[in-house]
């Protein structure tokens, strides 16, 4: 098979990733359209990071990934692919943005340079001279003041946001098909995370990119995306258009996460609605539903794996039971005073 | 409310940093962290500070804390002046206000068992009977008394956050001042420490100055709040009227641009979060 007839950019099919044995993700499916932006949340630990390094073919060492991810417009599986072959997909049908600017860049390179060496080395443009005005023309696009001046510079002369911006520069540079974002706004001050996040969304829907975004924060995705997929344990547990999800949530979990960073809605002694426990660290999820020893809803029926409910053609939830689908409150999330000590017991 | 005491007075006190030279024609430029602050905390007050990096609000906590001095301005806890204050006339601060941090992984000594790590303050001020109050303390922060013989690291970033709030606690302190106490942490357990913060306040009718970048986090738990921006406080009043009628545009931006749930799902996009206000 090459490429896919679908139409998506991309395609995971039964991702997992182990190391020694233990399953930090799981079964992981899913498929972005062309020029479609996806969200992917979920807590430290759910496995959203290795599921985009799986992608990007970035894991480190000693994890392993099995499973399948195809790419359109590439004709082998991602998984399991030699560096030669994914060295001439990466940053050129696939780009990443990182969480921390400065570690993705190089300190001792000029920034035009960097720019100018992503397009020199998979062939897009023809000499050193186009690619480095490109490379300036790239500066423009992502706002920076002083564009030909700005690809002089190196990394260390420029703020943690424009340090990001070049760091998009350099993703978007040769107009890849799928832009993959892992936090890119989590180190910026709100501000400056406003003028990333409208650079990184202009800069999708002028190249019809599709998008991965990767974050915790629930409102970062609802504004960047439209389709969200939830995260926890490793699976996916529920996913959907942004609209549905966040409105009416159907897994428990999802529903929990909601009503716990809703900041403005509190109980009548004006405390918020919690989710009981912590995430547990990698590998230490319960077996069946990986949510069920912080879940209220909880039944024995819990201990065995929920299987994928497809609600509509990307949607669908893994729960055995599941809120209601009317846009009701959240209230099966409110579990008040339950001791949080229960946690402590573990190392 | 009746008029209460004043637990935190501060008076137009300025910090001025000067870097070391990188030229060997100009001295570098002095930095101002702060430029003339002056606000005051009633007793019993959640005061908020908000602003982006740069603005100077650590450099304020630290002032507050006694841990660095004004270049001029003063400082009073409790109506104490600390300002013209030595280090060894400082122990009255140190037991009325303790600082939580933000980063429960690099303010805990990961060689030091938790018991030992939330006694430290006692130590430091010569109580006795340290082992009845730990295992009081960690029970008033929602952990297990056997939590005492662990290492930081056996605990996630929520329960480490929960040992930083005991320590703090350890000495009685009336006054607490929290550093982006919050922002390092998962969702899930943001509002399970926001809630034992708020729990906590109440219980010991504790003074809480609460940092942070996020001004939705600072509406949930502060009556006031501060908005610094260069050095300065921009714009000040209670939270409430400073979220819905913001008259600095500063502030105006610093709201805008936070995206929150509600708004996404009622169509704001990026571009919209981004507009100059």
């Amino acid at each position: 098979m090459t490429g896919n007839v679908t139409g998506d950019v991309l395609a995971v099919r039964n991702l997992d990733v182990t190391v020694g044995g233990r399953k930090l993700v799981e079964d992981v499916g899913f498929t972005i359209g062309a020029g479609e932006r996806v969200g992917l949340i979920g807590e430290s630990g759910s496995g959203k990071s290795l599921t985009a390094l799986s992608v990007m073919g970035l894991l480190p060492e000693g994890l392993r990934a099995t499973g399948s991810v195809r790419l359109a417009g590439v004709d082998h599986d991602l998984v399991g692919a030699d560096e030669a072959r994914m060295s001439r997909v990466r940053g050129k049908e696939i780009a990443m943005v990182f969480q921390e600017p400065m570690t993705a860049l190089n300190p001792t390179m000029r920034v035009g340079r960097q720019i100018a060496e992503v397009l020199l080395i998979h062939r897009t443009r023809p000499d050193r001279a186009s690619a480095r005005a490109a490379a300036v023309e790239l500066l423009a696009q992502v706002g920076l003041p002083d564009p030909a001046a700005a690809a002089q510079a190196y990394p260390h002369q420029f703020s943690g946001g424009q340090r990001q911006r070049v760091v998009l520069a350099i993703a978007l540079a040769n107009d890849p098909a799928l832009l993959v974002c892992d936090e890119p706004t989590t180190a910026l001050d709100v501000t400056v995370q406003a003028r990333v996040l409208d650079l990184i969304v202009r800069g999708v829907q002028d190249r019809r990119s599709a998008m991965l975004f990767i974050t915790h924060d629930l409102a970062v995705v609802a504004t960047a995306c439209e389709r969200v997929m939830v995260m926890y344990g490793g699976r996916l547990v529920e996913s959907g258009p942004v609209q549905e999800v966040f409105t009416r949530p159907r897994h428990r979990y999802t529903q929990g996460l909601i009503g716990a960073s809703d900041l403005t809605v509190v109980d009548d002694r004006g405390r918020l609605a919690t989710i009981p426990g912590s995430v547990p660290p990698a590998g230490q999820f319960p077996a069946g539903c990986v949510f069920r020893n912080r879940c209220a809803h909880a039944t024995e029926a819990c201990a065995t794996r929920p299987e994928w409910v497809p609600t509509g053609p990307d949607s669908g939830y893994a729960c055995f039971h599941p809120a209601s689908e009317s846009p009701a409150s959240q209230s099966g999330a409110h579990v008040k005073g339950t001791p949080m000590n229960q946690e402590a017991g573990r190392g | 409310m009746a008029e209460q005491p004043t637990a935190i007075s501060v008076r137009d006190v300025t910090r001025v940093y000067h870097r070391p030279r990188t030229s060997l024609r100009h001295p570098s430029p002095p930095v101002h962290a702060l430029r003339g602050v002056s606000f005051t905390v009633p007793q019993g007050q959640r005061f908020g500070i908000v602003g982006e990096s740069g603005c100077g609000k650590s450099t304020l906590l630290r002032i507050l804390a006694g841990l660095d001095r004004p270049t001029s301005g003063s400082v009073a806890i409790d109506g104490r002046d600390i300002t013209g204050l030595r280090e060894r006339q400082l122990g009255f601060v140190r037991e009325r206000l303790q600082l939580v941090f933000q980063d429960p992984m690099s303010s805990l000594d990961p060689r030091m068992r938790v018991g030992d790590i939330v006694a430290e303050p006692l130590v430091a001020q010569g109580h006795s009977n340290r082992r009845e109050r730990v295992a009081e303390l960690l029970e008033a922060v929602g952990l297990r008394a056997d939590a005492a013989d662990r290492y930081p690291h056996q605990f996630s970033g929520g329960q480490r956050q929960r040992i930083s709030i005991a320590r703090a606690l350890a000495p009685r302190p009336k006054i607490i001042v929290a550093d982006e106490p919050v922002s390092a942490l998962d969702v899930s357990v943001r509002a399970q420490v926001l809630n034992l913060i708020a729990d906590l306040v109440e219980e010991l009718s504790l003074t809480l100055v609460f940092v942070s970048h996020d001004l939705s986090v600072v509406r949930h738990v502060c009556d006031r709040v501060a908005v610094m921006n260069g050095g300065q406080i921009v714009e000040t009043g209670p939270t409430e009227q400073v979220y819905e009628e913001p008259q600095h545009s500063y502030t105006r931006r610093l709201i805008a641009a936070v995206p929150t749930l509600g708004k996404a799902l009622s169509g704001v996009s990026a571009a919209d979060l981004n507009r100059e206000y």
